[in-house]
């Protein structure tokens, strides 16, 4: 999920890793299923922030790397996170 | 843990205040007690949590403000302040506050309470902010999946607020009866479920064996949680 650029949409696949770190994401909204977006991009790359279930969370790359997503086509609309 | 009761002001019930970050939560603590707030610490923990009072008719209630969580993991101090208070204030209701924008993301950490607790009012808050978004919640519906009473409020308009006072003090008093929803597991979860005591919750952290090394069991560290 790090490597998706500013604007793109994604569907959580699966999570890598286990234990706390794994649920922590579960918490945040990272469940297999959800569209995520990524917003914006931290001026050295990382963090990144995405958009998941109407909330905006900032994630390390190394912690975003952990969330397997597919990219979705075309509507590169900006997401409904406010 | 449990919590002591002599620094408590006399009242006739303890209702906890609970929800994610952002959704109006201290806007409700500051308009149901009036600004009457104080804050005490609870032993062990240096992060100081806002307690006040409130009368419905005769009945004098405490509201204690608990911090603001996506969930009741205990990944964080928050979470396990909002946990250990849930399960070992035994608090006689629990109001969790929803931001009614953003509902999916706020009904995950009720699904959490309604399995520690099923004493449970969900005030579902910022309905004027959704409103303007083009949200629109069907309360009763809502209420009727859930199985607690659900009260819409914009609490910064002091709307709704009359109303979530008068089911904290139907709820603490026994007039309305809950049929907190449950969520189903896979069947092999169920089954364990089924052979286990106490809240359905611990039942779940147990089995997820989160238990650290050290810290005792889980239902040893909460026998005096509400079942």
């Amino acid at each position: 999920m790090s490597r998706l650029p500013p604007g793109q949409k994604a569907e959580v696949r699966r999570l890598l890793g286990e234990g706390p770190l794994k649920f922590r994401l579960l918490d945040l909204g990272f469940v297999p299923g959800t569209t995520v977006e990524a917003v914006r991009r931290s001026p050295l790359g990382d963090p990144v922030a995405f958009c998941v279930r109407g909330a905006l969370v900032a994630l390390r790359s190394k912690d975003a790397d952990l969330v397997l997503v597919e990219v979705l086509p075309g509507d590169q609309r900006r997401g409904a996170c406010p | 843990m449990t919590f002591p009761q002599d620094n408590r002001p006399k009242t006739d019930g303890v209702v906890a205040l609970v929800g994610n970050p952002n959704t109006g939560k201290s806007t409700i603590f500051n308009a149901l007690t009036g600004l009457k707030q104080h804050t005490g610490n609870w032993p062990g923990k240096t992060v100081s949590i806002a307690r006040g009072t409130f009368r419905v008719g005769a009945q004098k209630y405490l509201l204690v403000d608990l911090p603001g969580t996506y969930s009741l993991r205990a990944g964080s101090p928050e979470e396990k302040i909002t946990r250990d208070f849930l399960l070992s204030g035994r608090p006689h209701v629990t109001v969790v506050v929803a931001d009614a924008g953003r509902l999916e993301r706020n009904l995950y950490l009720v699904l959490q309470v309604l399995e520690i607790t099923g004493k449970v009012v969900v005030c579902l808050n910022m309905l004027d902010d959704a409103r303007r978004r083009g949200i629109c919640v069907d309360v009763r519906a809502l209420e009727e999946e859930l199985g607690v009473p659900v009260v819409a409020a914009a609490a910064r308009q002091g709307l709704g607020l009359q109303e979530l006072k008068g089911k904290i003090d139907a709820l603490a008093r026994g007039e309305i009866s809950v049929c907190p929803r449950r969520v189903k597991y896979d069947p092999d979860i169920e089954e364990q479920l089924a052979f286990m005591s106490g809240t359905r919750w611990l039942a779940l952290e147990a089995l997820l064996g989160q238990q650290k090394p050290g810290e005792g069991s889980w239902v040893e560290r909460f026998k005096y949680c509400p079942v």
